[in-house]
């Protein structure tokens, strides 16, 4: 089990409160998780990886481990505290004002 | 009696403005999608409780949401906008090819007939149709793929495709406009396009009456005229009485030709209003006064309208899709204003009052006639 910490819009887009918990299939890693999570929450899908590139989205960011995470490639393992659901998988808008 | 439901998009959420036939009274819903963009809310002429708006961030990109109820409950449907085939480039503001990525979308135009079938005119600009109630989305890539696409610009604001104009007679003829190409017409449903800006001049293009590269504001038409079009373009004010194929300059006695929003009375073809504003650096009313200003002559003779706006200290932006008219037997005419003032004139334009005073900057206003 993952815990993925989604940003307040996100929550409110999806419908949660609080932290997500998802079960990943496999090695986990960004891709795998993130699979998960839009198919869990088909409504995110877009708002954090381009639909067509599948890339992530220049303003969103994912820490865990007081680490950050948003350069790893998509098909890196998590950290294992992540994987283990020991801590959670942050996804972070990132400062930019508006 | 008969009532009005204004939708209004803005900088940090969504309101849903409703009242009588008076006009006066206000119960205001909202802000919906709040502290997201909403670049445009419409609701569908075939059934007033199907509603669409466009709800975008810097952060999270673009979604569509669709409300059957009026706007009470919202859910999103879908927000996958793939352009059709290899995008290639367009002009960048210097000039050189830039790829087409597609960022937002800026306008929702229901079908006339059937509530499952939306338009969305989104930046980098195209046109892209729905059938299905806005769950997946095509694009009418005869449009982009005109042949003049690779020397399209955008504007300040972007590459958006802000207008799109079902005829209600033909429903094979289609009006776009797109800051900064300019206007352009489908005969055949979206599939082939030409585009139709021949008399508009524009000195900031090296070749001031090119076929393309004009930064048309907004058009504008009524619906018993359909081969008449008004535009308010970057600078100067336009009329075409033959569907587009030609247009000749209308701004007459205006105090500035400089604006964005154009719209027409809903029961007088030849009323029409515009918001003049300074120039093109100075985003706000000449003067400090907010002025709507109406021709009754279908342009070049303009009146201003001031009675119960504000006529000093005013420094707002009326932005292109922040305005509409109702179809009461007494036209409402309504506007919002980048500084949160939405507006109404129940009279035509002869007087005026705000609806709200304090909203996010309205970036659109759209307005239903209903039962």
């Amino acid at each position: 089990m993952i815990r993925v910490v989604l940003p307040g819009h996100l929550r409110t887009l999806a419908h949660v409160a609080g932290e997500v918990e998802l079960d990943v299939q496999g090695r986990a890693t960004q891709r795998s998780l993130l699979d998960a999570l839009e198919a869990r929450y088909p409504m995110l899908r877009g708002t954090l990886r381009d639909h067509v590139t599948g890339k992530r989205r220049p303003f969103v960011r994912f820490f865990a481990c007081e680490q950050d995470l948003s350069q790893e490639l998509p098909d890196a393992p998590l950290p294992e505290a992540v994987a283990t659901g020991a801590e959670p998988f942050l996804v972070v808008g990132a400062i930019a004002g508006g | 009696m008969s009532g009005v439901r204004v939708l209004v998009g803005t900088h940090k959420g969504a309101f849903v403005l409703e009242a009588d036939g008076n006009r006066k009274r206000w119960k205001v819903s909202g802000p919906h999608f709040a502290g997201w963009e909403i670049y445009h809310i419409k609701g569908s002429p075939a059934d007033p409780n199907r509603l669409y708006a466009s709800q975008c961030s810097g952060w999270f990109g673009q979604l569509i949401q669709r409300s059957n109820d009026g706007g009470k409950t919202w859910e999103p449907v879908g927000n996958q906008f793939a352009y059709d085939g290899v995008p290639g480039t367009h002009q960048w503001y210097d000039g050189t090819p830039h790829p087409w990525e597609f960022k937002r979308v800026w306008h929702l135009e229901p079908s006339l007939t059937d509530p499952d079938t939306v338009y969305a005119g989104v930046e980098d600009a195209a046109l892209f149709r729905s059938t299905d109630g806005g769950r997946t989305w095509r694009e009418l890539a005869g449009l982009r793929g005109h042949g003049s696409g690779s020397r399209w610009q955008p504007g300040a604001g972007g590459m958006g495709l802000h207008t799109i104009i079902l005829d209600p007679s033909d429903p094979g003829r289609i009006y776009v406009a797109i800051s900064a190409a300019g206007a352009f017409r489908s005969d055949d449903a979206g599939q082939t396009w030409r585009a139709i800006n021949r008399g508009l001049k524009s000195q900031y293009i090296p070749n001031p009456d090119a076929e393309v590269g004009h930064c048309v504001h907004r058009m504008a038409m009524h619906p018993s005229r359909p081969g008449v079009l008004f535009m308010q373009k970057h600078w100067d004010v336009m009329r075409s009485d033959d569907a587009g194929d030609s247009w000749h300059e209308v701004s007459g006695n205006l105090p500035t030709d400089f604006g964005f929003p154009i719209d027409v009375h809903a029961h007088q073809p030849d009323t029409i209003y515009v918001v003049p504003i300074k120039s093109d650096s100075e985003h706000y009313p000449p003067q400090g006064k907010l002025r709507v200003y109406r021709s009754r002559t279908g342009g070049n003779e303009w009146e201003a309208l001031t009675k119960g706006l504000p006529q000093r200290h005013c420094y707002v932006n009326v932005l292109r899709d922040a305005m509409a008219v109702d179809s009461l037997d007494s036209c409402g005419v309504y506007f919002g204003t980048t500084g949160g003032q939405v507006y109404v004139s129940a009279d035509a334009g002869d007087s005026w009052s705000p609806m709200v005073r304090h909203l996010p900057a309205v970036l659109s206003v759209e307005v239903q006639t209903l039962p």
